[in-house]
């Protein structure tokens, strides 16, 4: 392995679509949480609800803001870097990329400003549907974004002429074998990252006894929807990983460190993988359970890496161990909610010192299983960026220098490690006010966007110069 | 299915039009960022930010629906064309990163505001000349091998890319100060007109350098403009070019309020015009042709299906907000 323009290609595009994809995975979930916290508010009335509302929408505006700048990014990056894979496979894509773009920022554009600028000034339905839009546009965004990956990895309804691809049917292209399980198991995983800041948040306030009956609200919602979506994630993965086996095989045989092709096979909880012997150094592995889990089925088969030529496996130790972060992860999350679920039981959720503490020490979890399980699929695609057709080498631009690409990688470097820790002080900031003390009074130029239109009368009649 | 209809004409008209619209919206904000920094004093400073605050994000958004749109439309030219502008995309990136920042950050980081004031406006500075360089790169023309570009990557910059990268600096100047003498009043507004007549001076000696220098380095610019008959039919973009940089030059010395506004659009209308009569029907120029770069026609089908759709709906929601927004700006509340 040296480094050469692909290789650094790769760590670039990995290195500014893993900090863009951390926002996304806050600010998906964030717009729906708070579309659902509006909802309660509107229904009952209740003030408790509108802070907690409030609170969060202000942290979501610095990450949406963020969100933005960062995606900006990256459609660009298919042209710098990557611009034998766009003239390969655009006629396909790039649609897909432009529904997105348009869809989303058709959305978000006319009610992101509704929501930021508070509820003082719309009537309280109003300010309800402006959370929902814009927590649609988010999840549309997802859903061609991942239709999109989702291609890559498991191309369908194309044709080829010339080596390029062609649309032969839309359907069968956005919706490819992958996608649906991908999309269930990226949505899960985002509503589940935005669960564990808010218990998280909500934890840190109980434990600094700042707004008592908000921050209790927020552990106990998210610990509701963390109940369901924990478990309804281990088997939606599962089932992922049932697709994977049948479409990318050699990717599952990464996962799973497995060589040689065979049924019965243990599960390998540990191993070192070694692709130049092909073979596990200091395995530690259980009988049967890799066949039960990956097949369903005790005598199942599962193939092995040596099944495909060297050139046409993906590198192993990634996926392995970025596999087991992830899984690893969601046996902490699950043991989490177990606890959380006794403790509220027994009517000691709120006043347990060592479970607010370890609920704060989980904040960070579904961030670290989002970018492992990024890491395992991007990863196990290799040496492919449209699996099974298009080579990454061949993906590349031709142009670029090591040096050209080592100067942009150091650029994206800089950049971005001045950026994420300043907006995360900014967010710690408002944590730390908490959401008595969050008003709702400085929102106007938040996030540098729009009161909409339809309120500036309303705000020029509060400001009390009619126009 | 095989479409009876060429959608090339009408994806050129739209992607024409994104990109116009892009240059012109983002190019009187990012011209704003600019001039941002030339104003002293904390008051005056807020009002010219909050004369874009609540705009400049949909403004920018028309870059990224110009550069999915062509990446859609005309994969091919994408694939060309960005490689070999690679550095001058970076720098606009990660400027327009710092810029696109510094209006949330510098409102809530009240400690350091300064650092985010200079983000601000050498983000806009930076933006707007890597931006001029992709142009100056663009009407050069690039070396193409085998559908790909086969140049080197340092290969954009020349003297006339340099040169056209300060003329877009001139030239968003004049817009933002143009923006500004229709938003603000008083001081704030005195000041715009000062720097609208700079740079406007500016813009005027860079659009005389780029017309003699273009046809110069392109015979084929050249025989464009300078044959009979097209001569005469061309004849009206030249002249009518002086006719509003002499209304320009007069009106940022009145009391005009708009037209300083108006003439600055009607400047880059025509020499986005004169640019397109150069290089028309080719999309890398001298290489491939709209057509040669098309994507397929069910590609374009399936996406003007959305667009023409959604577009419309984009289009009347901005006109909208730019309504409401519309009176002036003040330092303390602005659009608070
Ligand atoms: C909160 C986040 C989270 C959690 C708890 C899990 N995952 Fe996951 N996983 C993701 C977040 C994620 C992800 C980041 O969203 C990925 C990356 C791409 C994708 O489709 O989802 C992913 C990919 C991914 C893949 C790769 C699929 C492919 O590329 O073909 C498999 C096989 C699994 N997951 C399986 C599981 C299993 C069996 C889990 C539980 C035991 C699990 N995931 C928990
Ligand atoms: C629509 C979404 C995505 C698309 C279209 C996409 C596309 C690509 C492309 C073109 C490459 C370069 C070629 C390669 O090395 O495979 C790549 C690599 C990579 N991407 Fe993705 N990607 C997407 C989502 C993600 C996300 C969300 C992550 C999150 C971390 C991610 C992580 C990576 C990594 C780590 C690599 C490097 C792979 C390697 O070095 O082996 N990708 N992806
Ligand atoms: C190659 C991959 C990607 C590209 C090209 C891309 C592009 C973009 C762009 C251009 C924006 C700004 C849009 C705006 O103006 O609002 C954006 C923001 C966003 N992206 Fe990405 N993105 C990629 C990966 C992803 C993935 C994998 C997801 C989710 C599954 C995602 C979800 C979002 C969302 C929800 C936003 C809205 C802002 C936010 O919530 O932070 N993106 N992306």
């Amino acid at each position: 392995m040296s480094f050469d323009p692909v290789l650094l290609s790769r760590i670039q595009f990995a290195w500014v679509i893993g900090w863009h994809i951390l926002l996304p995975a806050f600010t998906v979930g964030a717009a729906s949480f708070i579309a659902v916290v509006e909802g309660l508010s509107l229904k009952t009335g209740r003030e408790v609800y509108a802070r907690v509302s409030t609170f969060w929408t202000k942290i979501f505006a610095i990450a949406f803001g963020m969100g933005v700048v960062t995606g900006i990014i990256m459609p660009f990056q298919f042209g710098t870097n990557w611009s034998r894979f766009t003239s390969a496979g655009a006629n396909v894509l790039s649609p897909l990329f432009a529904y997105e773009g348009l869809t989303a920022f058709f959305l978000e554009a006319a009610f992101l400003g509704v929501l930021l600028f508070g509820r003082k000034l719309v009537p309280p339905w109003a300010h309800f549907v402006a959370a929902l839009m814009v927590a649609l546009g988010t999840l549309f965004s997802s859903f061609w974004i991942l239709s999109a990956n989702s291609w890559m990895q498991t191309p369908a309804g194309y044709e080829i002429v010339n080596g390029q691809f062609f649309p032969a049917n839309w359907i069968e292209v956005i919706f490819n074998p992958s996608f649906p399980y991908r999309l269930a198991h990226t949505v899960i995983a985002f509503f589940t990252t935005t669960g564990f800041v808010v218990l998280g948040v909500g934890a840190y306030l109980i434990r600094r006894d700042r707004a008592p009956a908000e921050s209790r609200t927020m552990l106990s919602m998210a610990l509701w929807m963390l109940t369901v979506l924990v478990p309804v994630q281990i088997v939606v993965g599962d089932l992922h990983g049932l697709n994977t086996r049948e479409h990318q095989p050699a990717k599952l045989a990464a996962i799973e460190a497995r060589w040689e092709t065979a049924s019965r096979v243990p599960l390998t909880l540990f191993a070192i993988p070694d692709d130049k012997a092909e073979q596990n150094r200091y395995a530690i592995e259980i009988p049967y359970l890799g066949s039960l889990i990956l097949t369903h089925d005790l005598d199942g088969q599962v193939k092995g890496l040596k099944d495909f030529p060297a050139d046409r496996r993906p590198p192993v130790a990634i996926p392995f161990f970025a596999f087991r972060v992830m899984v690893g992860c969601a046996g902490l999350m699950l043991m989490l909610v177990a606890v959380g679920g006794w403790l509220r039981w027994r009517e000691r959720l709120y006043d347990t010192p060592l479970f607010l503490r370890l609920c704060q020490y989980g904040l960070p979890l579904g961030f670290i299983a989002v970018i492992a399980g990024w890491f395992v699929t991007e990863v196990g695609r290799q040496p492919w960026t449209i699996y099974g057709l298009l080579r990454t080498t061949a993906s590349v631009s031709p142009s670029l220098t090591t040096s050209d690409v080592t100067l942009s990688l150091l650029g994206y470097m800089a950049v971005y490690l001045l950026i994420y820790p300043w907006g995360l002080v900014l967010m710690l900031r408002l944590v730390r006010k908490g959401p008595m003390e969050v008003a709702d009074s400085d929102a106007a130029i938040a996030a540098g966007r729009p009161a909409a239109p339809v309120l500036a009368p309303a705000i020029a009649t509060v400001k009390g110069d009619a126009r | 299915m095989t479409p009876v209809l060429d959608l090339v004409p009408i994806w050129t008209l739209i992607l024409g039009l994104a990109v116009f619209f892009y240059v012109l919206l983002d190019g009187f904000d990012l011209g704003v960022g600019m001039l941002y920094g030339l104003a002293p004093e904390a008051h005056a400073r807020n009002t010219i930010m909050n004369s874009i605050a609540p705009i400049w994000d949909g403004n920018e958004t028309w870059l990224l629906l110009g550069g999915i749109g062509l990446m859609a439309a005309f994969p091919v030219a994408f694939a060309v064309i960005i490689p070999a502008v690679y550095f001058p995309i970076l720098v606009m990136l990660l400027a327009l990163v710092f810029r696109g920042l510094a209006f949330e950050f510098r409102f809530r980081d009240a400690e350091n505001r300064t650092f985010w004031d200079h983000a601000f406006c050498y983000g806009s500075g930076i933006a707007t000349f890597a931006q001029g360089t992709v142009l100056g790169a663009f009407i050069q023309g690039f070396p193409v091998v085998d559908g790909q570009f086969g140049g080197t990557s340092f290969a954009f910059l020349t003297p006339f890319s340099v040169l056209t990268g300060i003329a877009l600096m001139f030239g968003y100047g004049l817009l933002g100060a143009g923006w500004l003498i229709l938003k603000t009043e008083g001081e704030v507004q005195a000041a715009a007109r000062r720097h609208g007549r700079v740079c406007l001076v500016g813009v005027g000696v860079a659009i005389g350098i780029v017309s003699i220098w273009t046809p110069m380095i392109s015979p084929s610019v050249a025989a464009r403009w300078f044959t009979w008959p097209n001569m005469l039919f061309f004849a009206p973009v030249p002249a009518l070019t002086a006719l509003v940089a002499h209304a320009a030059w007069r009106a940022l010395g009145s009391r005009a309020e708009a037209t300083p506004f108006l003439a600055a659009i009607g400047l880059f209308l025509l020499s986005y015009l004169g640019i397109a009569i150069s290089l028309y029907p080719m999309i890398v120029p001298y290489q491939l042709t709209l057509w040669d770069a098309a994507s397929s026609p069910r590609t374009q089908a399936f996406l003007l299906v959305g667009t023409l759709f959604l577009l419309p709906v984009i289009l009347t929601y901005s006109g909208w907000s730019y309504w409401v927004f519309r009176g002036k700006v003040r330092s303390d509340a602005g659009y608070n």
